[in-house]
């Protein structure tokens, strides 16, 4: 095994002192912008470019991976706490993550998502060693038609984000479908939705809508309804994690990472995608099913373990075909030809020492980020003992910071706030904001995939089915349609013999639920 | 806009690892850090007094009017670093989207000032036309060319297609049956495209042009082989070329490129399309002659300095340094001929 030879090698290379100080400044960095809704790693990484050219190629790249992992650890702490995701891959750990922190869980929230991550992103990390020449090529294997199935199976699996009531979770997503249409047509270079303002010709931020749904719909209603004195029961118990919410965490973040890795590491996959995924099959595997939508752990482990597994699988089309697959990537490639290294087929031949230094940094940075972020979980989960009217004057200057960083014009924060009022429209009448988001971040990559799969086929619908990748696709998605169904009939049946006795079954398992 | 110097680095700290303190509105101290540099960097004593009238102890702007990480960011960045020994520390601030239109719109409100500039080039002149820009160029000063990438023409090492006449031959045929790859919608990829396809007698607004948010995509549909050909710039995708997992036919520059010496252009394939995607520096309409002259002079001096030839070498750009008159007849010439294109296709 000469991959594990040249691993310790760079073990032997990144635990220098001045290395272990490049990786610990970089996660810390990491976890703030993480933290900030808005600023990312790319501008973050973008930023300190210039400044690190004079020092060594091995520091910095270890920094830069430092920053980039630690930017997915802190964006599930303003999500879970204050229902405010950093960015759109913690999105989905709000859902439930926040509903959790209210009922005096933020501490449970916050530990499985930091242990989720440190699992997914060690997982990752070692799939990065040894598996990357496989994901490589699957990634080379997926075509537009293999992506417009895997969007077919993402936008199947949704519903379970679409809450209670079918026709409300319906009418947010098209509201975010008809938000991701905004902007130049990637295909045809037409605007569309622009309304003449040129501001609008690119499109809305994802950032900038999945802040003003979450952040700003949330703090209106506040404005409306709260009194401004409530606050949270931090955290109840003793245990941040109780035995029970182990046996329910650890299976999820597995799962979370199975999905999260080879769906990050496809070039038009992103972080996104593997959370909706996995927190659609955690619903749906789940013992606890009634729990979700008011606070299910798996509902967070599950999707936190899927988004770092993803940051793990973009590396793998970068260092292996030379492929940035997100903003951060396009951004680490920069670094990379900026010290004359060109990623690509030839990196690990021409440049394997440094490159093996950076992955054996990657554990380190993990190890690191565990260690800094459990023992702070108490202590940002007491956070919420602060007045909500100081928590949310707090997340108005954040959102609204954080986006004019991140765009830099005033239309933004009109273009904020104005969605902020819809989301407040929506959670009057009761309607879920998740599927909105979805619909902006699924709905232009699947219409895109669509169109350039029918383009490349010159308008053959066959073209859809034309591989063997595609007709799995096809196949899990008719899987998933009908699984529920014929679910839901079995478990009638076990449901009605499980009535007929009065054995206390449920009584038990409820009571499981509450430590 | 105050930029009066508040953030400016104190230059002498270039020579010490990692940033200096910020200098607080001392301008005698700036003057005499400037100074001391002087001391060190290659330039004579009337460059730096005129880099140092021009400024005035005031910071440096400068626009990169795209996302971070793509081919204006990285411009903006080196000419930061390059320029440092020479004007101290410049910010670079971005503003994406919309092929760099989005930064222009937010640009020309800027007030005359030399301090601000803007990276721009080929693909702002072509989003210009495409998006029916109320903004263009012509409200701004247009100072200098640096540099060009050239585009290559590329498939998939296991296609049928050997030569750039068998893809020629290939679109005269069915041209709607020949996929092409490339970067956005009315970008530089699509205009080779579409230039070919004029040249070859073919209508270009019939060419099957795939487009993707980057290179990077583009290469991704090329690779799995449904696309039949695809056009990248050459800096992005020299290591697929070299690895053998594309094959490059023909590169759009008028004599063949150091990197890939193999290559033929397309001229020598009998196609007669030359295109570069050159990028350059604008500053904001109605600065004053003397000041428009002092920024052309720092930076072709720069774009001659051996630090900035290292930066085109490191990135594999090409050194097109044009200033003044030249380089606006230039840009009045490469904003019809695109204007042209763009209208053949459908996007004018």
């Amino acid at each position: 095994m000469d991959q594990l030879g040249a691993l310790m090698q760079g073990f032997a290379d990144a635990v220098t002192l001045g290395n272990l100080v490049w990786a610990l400044v970089g996660v810390t960095i990491g976890t703030v912008v993480g933290v900030l809704p808005g600023i990312g790693p790319a501008l973050t990484v973008a930023m300190l470019l210039p400044l690190t050219f004079r020092l060594d190629p091995a520091s910095s790249l270890i920094m830069f991976a430092g920053i980039y992992y630690g930017g997915m650890y802190g964006g599930s702490t303003t999500s879970i706490l204050l229902n405010t995701p950093g960015e759109s891959a913690s999105m989905v750990s709000a859902l439930e993550g926040n509903k959790m922190a209210r009922a005096g869980r933020g501490a449970a929230a916050l530990a499985t998502a930091a242990i989720g991550s440190f699992v997914a992103g060690t997982i990752g990390t070692i799939g990065l060693t040894f598996l990357a020449p496989a994901v490589a090529e699957l990634a080379v294997g997926f075509g537009p038609p293999e992506y417009v199935a895997l969007m077919a199976l993402s936008f199947v699996t949704v519903s379970a984000l679409l809450g209670r009531s079918l026709v409300k979770g319906a009418a947010s997503l098209l509201i975010g479908l008809a938000i991701g249409l905004v902007g130049i047509d990637a295909q045809s270079g037409q605007a569309r939705l622009d309304f003449g303002v040129p501001a609008l010709l690119d499109g809305i931020d994802v950032v900038v809508v999945v802040v003003a749904l979450f952040a700003l719909g949330e703090t209106f209603e506040r404005l409306l309804r709260g009194t401004g004195r409530e606050t949270v029961e931090p955290v109840r118990g003793r245990a941040v994690l109780s035995r029970e919410d182990w046996r329910r965490s650890w299976p999820a973040w597995l799962r979370g990472t199975a999905l999260g890795f080879p769906i990050g590491g496809l070039p038009a996959g992103g972080a996104d995608v593997p959370t909706f995924l996995s927190y659609s099959l955690e619903r749906r595997l789940s013992k606890h099913r009634s729990q979700f939508g008011k606070g299910a752990i798996e509902g967070v482990a599950g999707p936190e373990a899927a988004n770092n597994a993803a940051a793990a699988g973009v590396l793998v089309p970068l260092l292996t075909i030379g492929l940035p697959t997100s903003a951060t990537a396009a951004v680490i490639l920069t670094a990379f030809q900026s010290y004359g290294l060109q990623p690509g087929p030839q990196l690990f031949t021409e440049s394997g020492p440094l490159l093996w230094t950076l992955i054996a940094s990657l554990y380190i940075g993990n190890v690191m980020l565990l260690v800094l972020n459990l023992p702070l979980v108490r202590l940002w989960a007491r956070l919420l003992t602060i007045p909500a009217y100081g928590i949310y004057a707090a997340v108005l200057v954040f959102s609204t910071l954080g986006t004019f960083a991140s765009g830099g014009t005033f239309d933004d924060l009109i273009v904020l706030y104005a969605l902020g009022l819809v989301a407040l429209v929506l959670r009057l009448a009761d309607a879920p904001v998740a599927p909105a988001v979805v619909g902006v971040i699924l709905g232009p990559l699947a219409e895109t995939q669509l169109r350039r799969a029918l383009a490349l086929s010159q308008g053959d619908p066959a073209v859809l089915v034309s591989s063997p990748l595609t007709v799995t696709l096809w196949v899990l998605i008719v899987l998933a349609l009908l699984a529920p169904l014929a679910w839901r009939l079995t478990r009638g049946v076990r449901e009605r013999r499980r009535t007929a006795p009065p054995v206390p079954v449920t009584a038990v398992e409820s009571q499981a639920d509450q430590d | 806009m105050d930029s009066t110097g508040r953030d400016m680095d104190e230059p002498g700290a270039a020579a010490r690892p990692g940033p200096g303190r910020l200098v607080r509105s001392l301008a005698p101290f700036v003057t005499a850090a400037l100074a001391t540099v002087g001391l060190f960097a290659v330039q004579t004593d009337g460059e730096r007094a005129q880099a140092q009238e021009l400024l005035d102890g005031r910071q440096l702007r400068l626009m990169a009017p795209a996302e971070p990480g793509g081919g204006w960011d990285q411009t903006a960045r080196e000419l930061q670093a390059a320029l440092r020994d020479r004007v101290g520390r410049a910010e670079v601030y971005n503003v994406g989207g919309a092929g760099g239109t989005i930064g222009l719109s937010q640009y020309v409100r800027l007030p005359p000032e030399p301090t601000e500039l803007m990276v721009t080039g080929l693909i702002m002149v072509g989003a210009i036309e495409s998006n029916d820009s109320p903004v263009t160029l012509e409200q701004t000063t247009p100072l200098v060319r640096l540099t060009t990438d050239y585009e290559v023409i590329v498939v998939p090492a296991d296609s049928p297609v050997q030569t750039t006449a068998d893809l020629v031959e290939l679109m005269r045929e069915d041209i709607g049956a020949v996929s092409i790859a490339g970067g956005s919608a009315g970008g530089v990829e699509q205009i080779t495209a579409g230039l070919i396809a004029a040249d070859i007698g073919a209508d270009p607004a019939e060419v099957n042009y795939i487009a993707h948010s980057g290179g990077g995509e583009a290469l991704t549909t090329l690779l799995s082989g449904r696309a039949t050909a695809g056009v990248s710039g050459v800096s992005e995708i020299q290591a697929q070329i070299d690895a053998g997992q594309v094959r490059a036919l023909a590169v759009s520059s008028a004599e063949r490129l150091p990197g890939l010496p193999e290559v033929p252009t397309l001229l020598e394939e009998g196609v007669d399309v030359e295109l570069a995607n050159w990028r350059g520096v604008v500053a904001p309409a109605g600065i004053s002659d003397e000041d428009e002259q002092a920024l052309e002079d720092l930076l072709m001096e720069m774009a001659d300095s051996p630090q900035w030839q290292e930066t085109l070498q490191r990135r594999g750009w090409g050194d097109a340094a044009l200033a003044g008159p030249e380089f606006e007849a230039f840009l009045a010439e490469e904003t019809a001929r695109v204007g042209q294109v763009l209208d053949d296709i459908g996007l004018g």
